[in-house]
This record gives structure tokens, sequence and C-alpha cells, in this order.
């Protein structure tokens, strides 16, 4: 039995299988630990999308929700404050918004889908400070041809009123919209799009 | 500077490690060229089986830590949140519970291996001395770990263990609430017990582990013959005629082990993991009430042997204390065992019929007694652990009378097959 | 030869180890009941049944609702209408409709969350207690259960079961288990009853341990890999000790 000898290839062969189902089992190991670092139900539940009760909110009048830890600004934009929007455009940095920083039915000047409204997730594309909401103009302390909209007090980056970034800013990108639908005319879901509605009814 | 090549002559980016490190040199002197007897047989996977519990516990230990609160409050929520909340944390604590359990079956199997072919004998003293005090150490560990869930069993297990200090003449009652931080056992009795499993403890383990894989290295492993197998080398290889490189026979032969190891393993964490009441018991699926005793409180199974024996030795003068002393005494023994084992062969199967009939009945006993620490109290019981802990005692302090006195049988000058 | 030898020692001491499994338990014996979480439609009813006539004091905080709703597949629209509060969310955790204080007044003792029940006493257990409220004048609610002596719990599933009296074992039946006499039906049969509860039992014993069944299905396939894994390790091992002479 013993005096066979040494066979190289079946001892290479059978070397390199159990080192590709071991190695593959130990990734398979791995595998739950990594997971389990995701976010956890109660964590998924307390970001769960939320309701935005946004009839009582005036022109010109900007509130904040919390959806996920973060401040989602709803703001009730006039005829005049939409108007400065396509004035702007030559001084910004992506005023087409080809960036992802908004849901495919966001993309416009107005980044929103009813254009009176918009939904913002209100953090610095920077370093993540909160912007200051600045709709009165003229404001000489910002900027001299400022129109309204937003200016960040920790580096001085400044936005839009829809919350498009100005060229030459710290900040690099337009601020970003959330996922977000009207349940009816004054309710919006922030955190699901208009697709999961569908998605419900059927 | 010039640099000191290294003696390996390796080149490249290992020969640049070896210069500086001893890479090459660990890999040799613990692995490749670590020459072991060729006769190890079933009982020599349990060290290996140890060394991969003890990764599991690290393992899963971290990633339990991360979700874990501890605190009176918080403790049970949390490990229901682990349980149902966290991605995979179920399978995670249930490896962590059943490792538990694992640690000790492996680790009772590789003492118990000791004690049949004598590796605590002379020149391993040190080793088995190491080994006893990882086991020391462990039951630490497994009692600060049986509390963290704070259900009632956890409770009241940290009642019972920590009243043993009690006993203790004159300081008792202060040593018991400076252990608990308070009255009874409560939220600051926790979160220390908390701090002494997932930091304290586990240092003390590995370096443990360490010095004991160390010692072992140095005086080389035993074998069921227990002959010296480094008595006899080649004379150009000055390699042990009867060893074999650790590296690659054992690390394969270990591989076998680990496999089966690992089904029996998995078959308890994923179809029986409350291990019938034994890993997780029933009384632990409600939250810790200090108002309530569950109606019957029992150790987790692994303190069987020294629970048994702490029930059955009687009070004396008004004071638990002899059944504390009794139940510690045990413990401490094991210490003892190099010195009073003075047979002039290691093995049990060079020793005479004596010897062997009473490492025999040492184990039967053993099983009796961790039985018994797991059943409700009757008087036919503590009758049986009161024989069972006169024959765990007498084994070890009758050893240096019977061992010295029996006749051996011949030791073979090279391993048998 | 000796390795059998080794083998049986090392069995017979897990044998030892084992613990004999009629726990002293305190109270009778207890009705034979097998879980059956894989058994969808029953957990479903039991689901229902529970909201309907346990939830209004006893609380499942540790089972949300989304994830019974998965689990059970019951659709989100009939969760929300049938078996939700009116202001819990999809991600919430079963809560009670009753307040803490409320409950301690009028029982003495917060009812107990029921989310890992069947664990802590066994199903059961909890299968034998709801089938054993019996009249009892001496209790003041006027029922007592044999599997809880002096129950603070009033016999809320009395109206579906009927009312019935204990009856005084006979000496040195084989069967141990509580006997009771119909005083009066309820709007149940006793056959739909036990139904009824076994429903119950086996949604209280999913909701003890969601993970069950997704935990039994991956173990089978652990196991599949680590016998190849063996098979390989051991024909390894061979090869390579074949140096050993």
């Amino acid at each position: 039995m013993s005096n066979e000898g040494v066979d190289d290839g079946r001892r290479r062969f059978l070397t390199a299988a159990t080192s590709v189902v071991g190695a593959a089992g130990a990734a398979a190991v791995v595998w739950p630990f990594l997971a389990s670092l995701k976010p956890s139900a109660k964590a998924q539940a307390a970001g769960a999308p939320v309701q935005a009760d946004i009839s009582k909110i005036e022109e010109g009048q900007q509130v904040t929700f919390v959806w996920r830890g973060s401040n989602i600004w709803v703001l009730h934009r006039s005829k005049d404050m939409l108007a400065t929007l396509s004035q702007v455009d030559s001084r910004l940095s992506d005023p087409k918004c080809e960036q992802d920083q908004q849901p495919a039915y966001c993309k416009s000047e107005t980044r929103s889908i009813k254009p009176e409204y918009l939904v913002m997730n209100g953090k610095c594309t920077h370093l993540g400070c909160s912007p200051s909401f600045k709709p009165d103009h003229p404001a000489p302390e910002i900027d001299a041809n400022w129109l309204g909209g937003y200016f960040c007090p920790c580096h001085g980056s400044k936005y839009d009123l829809s919350g498009r970034v100005f060229q030459g800013m710290p900040a690099p990108l337009n601020m970003v919209v959330p996922p977000h639908r009207y349940v009816s005319d004054t309710v919006v879901m922030i955190g699901e799009d208009p697709t999961d509605a569908k998605k419900e009814a059927a | 500077m010039a640099i000191v090549r290294n003696p390996y002559k390796t080149t490249g980016f290992l020969g640049w490690i070896d210069d500086r490190f001893p890479l090459t040199k660990m890999w040799k002197d613990h692995l490749s060229e670590y020459y072991a007897p060729k006769n190890f047989n079933f009982w020599y996977y349990f060290g290996s089986l140890a060394l991969l519990v003890l990764v599991n516990q690290l393992l899963t230990g971290i990633f339990l830590t991360m979700n874990y609160k501890p605190g009176a409050d918080t403790a049970f929520d949390s490990v229901q949140y682990i349980m149902r909340d966290v991605p995979w944390g179920s399978l995670i604590r249930y490896m962590h519970a059943t490792g538990a359990s694992a640690f000790f079956i492996v680790v009772y199997a590789h003492m118990f291996r000791g004690v049949l072919y004598g590796s605590h004998r002379k020149p391993r003293e040190l080793i088995w001395i190491f080994g006893s005090l990882i086991y020391l150490v462990l039951m630490a560990e497994a009692f600060c770990g049986y509390v963290l869930p704070w259900g009632q069993m956890s409770y009241w297990g940290a009642q019972v263990i920590i009243s043993l200090f009690g006993t203790i003449p004159y300081i008792g009652k202060g040593l018991v609430e400076w252990i608990q931080g308070d009255y009874v056992p409560a939220d600051a009795t926790l979160n220390r017990l908390f701090s002494l499993h997932v930091i304290a403890l586990p240092f003390v383990l590995v370096g443990l582990v360490f010095a004991h894989i160390l010692a072992l290295h140095e005086v080389g492993s035993n074998n069921p013959d227990g002959v010296d197998i480094k008595a006899r080398k080649d004379p150009q290889t000055h390699i042990p005629l009867d060893g074999i490189a650790f590296h690659p026979y054992y690390t394969v032969k270990d591989l076998v082990g680990i496999s089966v190891f690992l089904i029996i393993f998995s078959a308890v964490i994923f179809f029986a993991p409350e291990g019938g009441g034994m890993v997780l018991e029933q009384p632990n699926f409600q939250a810790a009430n200090p108002q309530v005793t569950p109606p019957e409180i029992t150790p987790a199974w692994y303190f069987g042997v020294f629970y048994a024996m702490l029930r059955a030795t009687p009070s004396l003068f008004h004071s638990a204390l002899p059944g504390v002393i009794v139940m510690g005494g045990a413990v401490v023994i094991l210490f003892f065992l190099p010195w009073l084992d003075r047979s002039p062969v290691k093995s049990w199967r060079y020793k005479g019929p004596v010897f062997r009939s009473l490492i025999i009945l040492f184990a039967v006993d053993f099983c009796v007694l961790n039985y018994l620490g797991m059943q409700p109290v009757s008087p036919v019981h503590t009758l049986i652990a009161r024989i069972g802990a006169v024959i765990y005692f007498g084994f070890f302090l009758l050893m240096p009378f019977y061992s010295q006195w029996e006749k051996t049988k011949p030791v073979p000058e090279r391993v048998t097959e | 030869m000796k390795r059998l030898i080794f083998l049986a020692a090392c069995l017979s001491l897990a044998a030892g180890l084992m613990p004999s499994l009629s726990r002293a338990d305190e109270g009778p014996a207890t009705l034979p009941f097998r879980e059956d979480v894989g058994n969808l439609p029953s957990a479903q009813r039991g689901a229902r049944d529970f909201m309907a006539y346990c939830s209004g004091c006893h609380a499942m905080k540790y089972l949300r609702y989304n994830r019974m709703a998965k689990d059970l597949d019951i659709p989100d629209d009939l969760l929300k209408s049938r078996l939700m509060l009116g202001t819990d969310k999809l991600g919430d955790p079963i809560s009670s409709s009753m307040p803490v204080k409320q409950a301690e007044a009028w029982f003495g003792r917060a009812p107990p969350d029921l989310t890992l029940e069947t664990k802590a006493r066994g199903s059961a257990w909890v299968y034998s207690y709801l089938q054993s409220f019996y009249l009892d004048d001496k209790r003041p609610l006027g029922v007592n259960n044999p599997y809880l002596p002096g129950v603070s719990m009033p016999a809320v599933l009395g109206e579906l079961q009927g009312w019935q009296k204990l009856e005084t074992p006979a000496k040195g039946e084989e069967d141990d288990t509580p006997k009771f006499e119909l005083v009066q039906a309820g709007t149940m049969s006793p056959e739909e009853y036990k139904e009824f509860v076994a429903d119950l039992t086996n949604f209280m014993a999913y909701a003890s341990e969601p993970g069950k069944s997704d935990r039994i299905a991956l173990g089978f396939r652990v196991i599949l890999y680590l016998l190849v894994l063996l098979v390989l390790t051991y024909f390894l091992k061979k090869e390579f000790w074949r140096d050993i002479h």
C-alpha cells in the first residue's frame, strides 16, 4: 500500500479542489457577518416613508420634515420665485440637472413634480452643513445679483430656489431631491416614488 | 545601516519581510518543521477544535457586541433585536451560544486526553497548568456570558453564583455587594460582567492560549504511547524518527476533524439551536424579574459536575462554605495533577489495571455528576452525588499512592501504530 | 476496532451529558401538541384570531407587522384594514390597545407580552392552557386554570368554548391531564374550538421565532456543503498520509 509512491497529480488536484471548496465556504461564512451591518429592520422601520401635509404651507414659506434622519424641506414657491429660476441659468454649475441628484421625474429647472412645491434634502453637497433659506433680495451681503436661494454658512456655497448650485462654489453638486409622490393634492409621501403608488394599487 | 540577512535565504518580498520579522522562522518552527508524533489518534483532534471554537466565539462575539446593549432595561430587548431585526443576527447569536457549549465539550475531551496519555507529566507540567488556567478563565467567561441576555435564568444564575462569595466568613456580605455594585444583581452588575466578558477575560484567554501552544512547541507533543520521540532522531537530519511535520500531515488531518465537527455543530445550530433547553434555557425567554424565582434554577450544563458537588455538600456551623470549598477544590486540584501522578509511565496503555480502571471510573463519575447537576434535588440524587464527589477527590488525592505502587507494563522504545 | 471503542466512549460521554427531557415542570401534564409553523393557513387564521381576541390586552412587542405580513403572506391592504390598530405603521411592532396602568388596576398585573410565550412555557402548555379555563366560584373573576392556578386573566374565549367544570381526576389513570365537563355550550363545537386554539398556538409559535423555517432550510444546504468538504478533506488526508510509513 504505502509503497505505491506519491501521485503528484492526484495530490495537486485534491489540494486545489479542497482549497477552492474551502475558500467558497469561508466566503459564504463572511457574508452573514457583513450583511449583519446593513440597516436593521428597526432602522428600516424608522426610515419608512413619511407623510407630509403641505396644505398649511403659505406661499414663499418653507417647512422642514424629517425622513431617515435628514431634514427634508418643502418650499412653497410663488410665481415670482419660479420666475427667478430661468434668470440664473447662466451662472449655475448644472442648470439642466444632468447630475444624478434628483429622481428622473424631477429633472427640470423646477426640480419638482408640481412646480410650486420643491421637496429637497436640506444638506449642502460640499461637507454636509445645512444651508440657510435666503428668499429676500436684493441681498448684497450674499451676492450682488441675489434673487433668492440658499446660502451655506459653513463655506459659503450658494444655491438657487431649486437647490441648484452656483458656479465656482465649494459645493460640487445640486442639493438632493428625495423620492416623493403626491398621495393627494395636499399630502406628499416622502421616500416613495410615484411608481410605488401604482404597485400598491395593482 | 546594514541588515543581517535571514538564515532562510528567502528573497523578494518574503525575503524583505524575513530580514525584519521572523515570518518564515515562525512558519517553520510551528508548522512545517514542527515534528509531532505520527501516532496521534482520535483524541488529538480536540486541540485544534478548541482553537476553532475560540475563533468562532471571538468573531461572533465582536458582531454581537455591535448590537447588544448592556443594561437592566435594554439587555433583554437588544437580544431580541439581534434575533429578529439585525440581518442574520439570529444565526450569529446561535453560533455564539452553541459555541459556548461546544467549547466545553471539546475542552473536556482535550483534558481527558491529557489524563489518558499523561500529557501533564514532566516536562509538560506548564502546558497543563496553562491549560487549567484556560479552563478556569473559560468558566468565568461562560458565566459572564450567561448573564448577559438578562432573562430569568441569567438573573437568578447570577444571584446564585455571586451568593457563593457570600459564604466566605467575615467579608462575605461586603464582598457580594462589592462584586454586584448593588444590593442585588442589578444594572451595575450586568455592565461589569459585560466588560469582563468582552474585554478582560477574552484578552487573558487569548494570552493563555498563546502560552499554552508556545509551551507545547517548546517541549514537543506527547503521544498515545507516552514515548519521547526526541530520544531517537535520524542521525543525518536530526528529525525524530517517529515525528512527522505538523504541516502538511496534521493540518490535513485536522481538516477532516474540523469537517466532522462542523457538521455536528451546524446540525445543532440549524436544527436544534436551543439544544433542548441546554444551550438556551426555557426560563431565559422571559425577561429578568427580581420578584419571581423560576421553579428550578440550574446552571448551564457544563457546570453540572461542580454544581452537583456544591449541592451535595452539607453545611457546617450554619455556613454553606464547605460546599463552596468542595466546588472550588474540584477545580484547584486539577492544577496539581502533574505532581499527583507518580507512575513511572505516562500513557494509560502501560499502566496497571488499577490505574486503568480508576481512569474509566473517573470518566463515568464525571458524567454522572454532570447529569446530577442538571437534575432537581432529591435524597437519592444527593446520596449519589456525595459518592460521586468522594470518587472525584479520591481519584486525585490517592493518585500518589496507587500510581506509585502499581506495577506497570514495559514501554516500547518507538511509538506503536 | 480501537476507533470504534473511542467513538463508543465519546457517544456514551455525550449521552451521559444529556439531561432527561422530562423536566420537573410544575403543573399538570400538557395535552399533546405538535407545532406546525409551516402550515401557513393555520398561522394566518391564528394571526387573525390573535388580533381579534388577544391583542386588546397582549402585545407582541418583538414582532413587526410587516415582518408578519411577509412571512405569513398577508397582503398589505388586508393587514392595514383588518389586523392593525389605526395609528400603527407597517414597520411597528404589534402593540396592545390597553394602557399598562389601567391593566394593573384591573387585573393586578399588566398582561404579559406574548411574543416569546411559546418558548418560555412551551407551545403544548399554551395549547393546554387555552383549553382549560373552568368555573371556580372562589376566584374573583369566577374562573381558574389548572395550568396557571390563581390565573388573573379572565376567560376571554369562554364565549367560543363554552363554560366547563373541573372533574376530579380518577386515581391511577394513565392520562393525567385535567378533565372537564362542559356545562354550557359555546358558539363553537369542541372540535372547532380545538382547531381554533391550535391555530392560535401555531401563530404564537411562529411569532416566537419568525426565522425558523429559513433557518432549517439553510441548515440543509450548509450540511450538504460540509459533507462535500468532508469527502474532499478525507481523500486529501489519505493522499498526504501515503508518505507516512
